[in-house]
């Protein structure tokens, strides 16, 4: 798979939320996705980013164009250095939450994309991957 | 400050979400709503999507807020002219806005409040 870094963007308040959706879209759109792909791929981003926001204490997400042979596609990095998420499989549950929400952002971020990775070590933070396929 | 406008429209009010929903303007449209609904004792809101992109958890959750708290105020909230894709996104994200009404059009949304109204009133 080759990958091209697009962009980095901070995620330090609710207002580079809205960046980083804008700046998915733009990609999104660049890459050729369908308009139901490109919504699917820029909610998963806005509930990432929140997440990071709202539970890492902010973070940063790298936007990439990804192929994989002739097929193009978007990746999305996630990374904050936040308490990190004890238990993943739980919290990808629906319904989880620990900070009031409604406990659909991973989860839901999970089902709107074509792959999805999450790391994370409890003190150290959490990285999630989202890659969307085009087609 | 950046604002979202409300209408009055009859005894209804419209609010029409143009751009990007934000904290700061989700907290100063809820405060400038429900002081509306008071002073002009509206029975109903009607609110218009149709230019929203994307709706994800947490701009679902605002309107939900919006919405009981509209109810709390005894005007009951219509949500109108979802785009497709973001209908689509929405069920697959698992968000099912359970307890706002949805309308397809304005128009529609009216027709509904005001048959609501008419069962409410009798």
């Amino acid at each position: 798979m080759v990958a091209d870094v697009e962009a980095k963007l901070d995620i330090k308040s609710s207002e580079d939320v809205v960046r980083v959706r804008q700046a998915v879209r733009a990609l999104a759109i660049r890459t050729g996705l369908t308009l139901v792909d490109q919504t699917k791929v820029v909610t998963a981003a806005s509930e990432l980013a929140r997440n990071a926001l709202d539970y890492g204490g902010g973070g940063v997400v790298t936007l990439e164009r990804v192929m994989n042979g002739s097929r193009p596609g978007i990746r999305l990095i996630f990374e904050d250095q936040g308490p990190g998420i004890p238990d993943i499989d739980l919290a990808l549950k629906d319904g989880y939450t620990t900070g009031g929400g409604l406990g659909l952002g991973l989860s839901g971020a999970k089902r709107l994309s074509s792959e999805f990775y999450i790391q994370s070590k409890p003190g150290e933070g959490t990285q999630v991957i989202i890659i969307r396929w085009k087609g | 400050m950046e604002r979202i406008p409300i209408l009055k429209m009859g005894e209804f009010l419209l609010v029409t979400i143009q751009v990007d929903m934000h904290d700061r303007l989700v907290m100063t449209l809820q405060e400038d709503l429900t002081e509306r609904i008071v002073k002009s004792r509206a029975r109903g809101v009607l609110i218009d999507i149709s230019a929203l992109e994307i709706v994800d958890s947490f701009i679902g959750r605002m309107l939900a807020n919006i919405a009981g708290m509209a109810r709390l105020l005894d005007a009951e909230t219509v949500l109108v002219g979802m785009q497709p894709a973001v209908a689509i996104t929405l069920v697959e994200l698992g968000l099912s806005l359970n307890g706002i009404r949805t309308a397809l059009n304005v128009e529609r949304g009216m027709d509904l409040l005001r048959s609501s109204a008419d069962i409410g009133g009798q």
